[in-house]
């Protein structure tokens, strides 16, 4: 049992650098066995680094045939590695499972012998759970570039989600430090389930007994700040995957130096570049939700994301002539581009004003950013001022604020 | 006019169908156990009454949708007695005329219905996070938390539908009461100081499964693992599990 504490730390610590720990997307229901998915996932826990702890998430093994320089796994590590059994991953999942401690399991690995003996193992696990334990939490499991549709068709549907990560933003830069990878392994197998996805969602319209096929769908990766990629870049390869392969999630991870020998990639003791990763999560968010395209944010003008500010209050400090806006007339999506005005705040607002004209007072109570929001806004009571915002007076003032009141800025305060 | 109730939802509703029958619409509620000797004509005194409250229950699921007439509840399981006056007054003034009040944003008793509302969901939601089942040898399941809010009965569904399997038993120390679900329903019960000394220190009174304690460690150590120290903030950390849940949190008590 003490060798299977020691699996258990060497696997989940070679497999955290996979940022994505989200349980949610899923409504698998329990059918007469455990467990069940919770559509808006939950965090069980929080690490210590303040990082959402909702799946067991390990890698079967951490040997690997592969070299990647940017990888703990990598062939030409020096590092312990160890293997699970598929029954020690079903044990550990299922007795964490049943004490709530976590939401499922995230399984991943590194590639031994081929793809497709790495990933009939894999699929291995997710059946053994669905069928033998009558398990139905969340499995999200990681798609092994280079495994047959056959194995990747099947393991999708027991899993909820599937994932294969992008690793470096280009495939320019994953030339760079993985010469053996490219990103052409990760938009087939990508495309491949997405295209099963429709297929398997269209006939359950039609027929009921379809069993489902990756219900949370898809997510990828990408590495931050260890090959010079741009956020322009980035973002547009995102932008890229999110339309063309229906992604429910692009991550960003920014780089954590470890051990290597690789005189490209940044050494050991350098920061890993956690602000600039939020700016990019921000910038993903008002695409997905707030209506943003992305050359509204960044284009070949402003290629990269200002770090002192968040990309909705940059947007709006560029575009001057579009401010104030008036709550009290604006429709929904003018609104919530107003800095420090959220989703929920708006509905708020377009729903209060129904009941009369909203003035400051009221604005102040309703959970907005006020002090920030104020610059960008009209209520019925506040005075005019003519002429364009100085924006600069306004940048300045921000700032200021935040100074005092917010030492963090690596948490994700999504406006 | 003051109504002296016993502090139950119930007795709440009671007090709502009183004002209606009366038409006394100014009213304050006070507590029974506040008011205890007090001689003012003003107070009238309301005895819980489950045919009242049921009729003033199913007029609300009348005139609102299911969730919204539940919000009421959830709202006044938060304990707050300000948020009990507010749930009378806001449930009179949806019958009253109409019932988008709940919408009225600009307006501070919907302001903070709805903060005490989100409060209380919050805690139900950290509720099915935190929850750590301990396995006795019996094969009960068996959990000790202490909520903020009095949130155990907002999350019977959640557990019985995810563990239906096995039995277990989540007990609220502050409120010294459980939810125990034996495969088929989940009941109410109360137990006895000794039995609640047991519960608190497993192992030590009550026999926990042979193998329980190495998963203990297992997610102790997994804990650890998928930290990453480069990334090191404590203050999003403390923001996320606030100190106070750490105790009943197995992860948070390992020391070394
Ligand atoms: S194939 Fe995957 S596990 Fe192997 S070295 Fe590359 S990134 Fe690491």
């Amino acid at each position: 049992m003490e060798r299977l504490e020691e699996k258990l730390k060497i696997l989940a610590d070679a497999a955290k650098y996979d940022v994505s720990c989200s349980s949610s997307g899923s409504k698998r229901k329990n059918t007469g066995g455990i467990g069940d998915a919770s559509y808006s996932g939950i965090c069980h826990t929080y690490t210590e680094d303040g990082r959402c702890v909702s799946l067991l998430k390990i890698l079967l093994t951490n040997h690997c045939i592969y070299d990647c320089a940017f990888c703990v796994s990598r062939r030409s590590n020096d590092i312990q590695r160890a293997a699970f059994t598929v029954e020690e991953v079903v044990q550990l999942t299922m007795n964490f499972y049943r004490r709530n401690y976590i939401e499922g399991l995230f399984l991943s690995s590194g590639i031994f012998k081929n793809a497709d003996y790495t990933m009939e193992r894999l699929l291995r696990i997710a059946k053994k759970l669905r069928t033998e334990e009558r398990y139905n939490g969340y499995i999200h499991l990681k798609t092994i570039p280079g495994a047959s549709e056959e194995l990747i068709q099947q393991a999708g549907l027991y899993v909820d989600r599937m994932s294969i990560n992008l690793e470096l933003p280009t495939d320019a830069g994953l030339k760079l430090v993985a010469p053996e990878k490219d990103h052409d392994s990760v938009r087939k197998p990508l495309a491949f389930v997405n295209d099963k996805l429709k297929q398997y969602k269209n006939e359950k319209k039609s027929l009921k007994h379809i069993p489902s096929f990756v219900p949370a769908g898809q997510s990828t990766q990408m590495v931050i700040g260890a090959t010079p990629e741009n956020d322009y870049e980035i973002m547009q390869v995102a932008d890229d995957f999110y339309t063309n392969y229906n992604l429910k999630r692009v991550y960003y991870s920014g780089y954590i130096p470890i051990a290597n020998t690789d005189s490209l990639l940044p050494q050991i003791g350098t920061k890993p570049p956690l602000v600039r990763e939020n700016r990019l999560y921000q910038t993903d968010w008002l695409m997905r939700f707030y209506g943003f395209k992305i050359h509204e944010i960044l284009n070949p003008e402003f290629q990269n994301l200002d770090l002192e500010i968040d990309p909705k209050l940059s947007w709006a400090l560029r575009h001057p002539h579009l401010f104030p806006i008036d709550i009290n007339t604006a429709d929904y999506w003018t609104i919530i581009r107003i800095p420090g005005v959220g989703r929920q705040s708006a509905m708020k607002i377009i729903q209060a004003r129904k009941f009369g004209k909203l003035r400051e007072y009221q604005l102040k109570k309703m959970g907005i950013a006020y002090n920030r929001a104020r610059h960008f806004m009209i209520c019925a009571d506040s005075l005019i001022t003519l002429g364009d915002i100085k924006m600069d007076n306004v940048r300045r003032h921000i700032l200021q604020g935040t100074l005092h009141n917010q030492s963090s800025v690596t948490q994700l305060s999504l406006f | 006019m003051i109504y002296s109730y016993d502090g139950s939802y119930q007795g709440l509703l009671t007090a709502v169908f009183t004002a209606f029958e009366y038409k006394e619409y100014n009213v304050k509620l006070a507590l029974d156990s506040e008011l205890q000797g007090a001689l003012f004509d003003q107070i009238k005194h309301i005895s819980s009454d489950s045919t009242k409250s049921n009729r003033v229950y199913q007029g609300l699921y009348k005139i609102l949708p299911q969730n919204k007439a539940m919000d009421f509840w959830r709202a006044f399981l938060s304990e707050d007695p300000e948020i009990r006056q507010t749930i009378f007054e806001l449930i009179i003034k949806s019958f009253k005329n109409d019932i988008s009040i709940l919408q009225n944003y600009g307006d501070e008793r919907v302001l903070r219905f709805h903060q005490a509302l989100r409060k209380v969901n919050r805690e139900r939601h950290r509720m099915k996070a935190f929850v750590r089942f301990q396995k006795d040898n019996n094969g009960m399941y068996v959990s000790i938390v202490e909520p903020d809010f009095n949130v155990l009965p907002l999350i019977i569904s959640f557990f019985k539908n995810r563990y239906a399997d096995q039995p277990w038993l989540i007990y609220d120390n502050k409120r010294q009461y459980g939810i125990l679900y034996d495969l088929h329903t989940v009941t109410e019960v109360t137990i006895t100081k000794e039995q609640s000394k047991a519960l608190q220190h497993p192992g030590q009174h009550i026999e926990v499964d042979a193998t329980d304690s190495l998963y203990t460690k297992l997610w102790q150590s997994y804990f650890k693992s998928t930290n990453i120290e480069a990334r090191k903030n404590l203050k999003l950390h403390l923001q996320h599990v606030p100190k106070r849940y750490w105790k009943y949190l197995p992860e948070k008590l390992d020391k070394d």
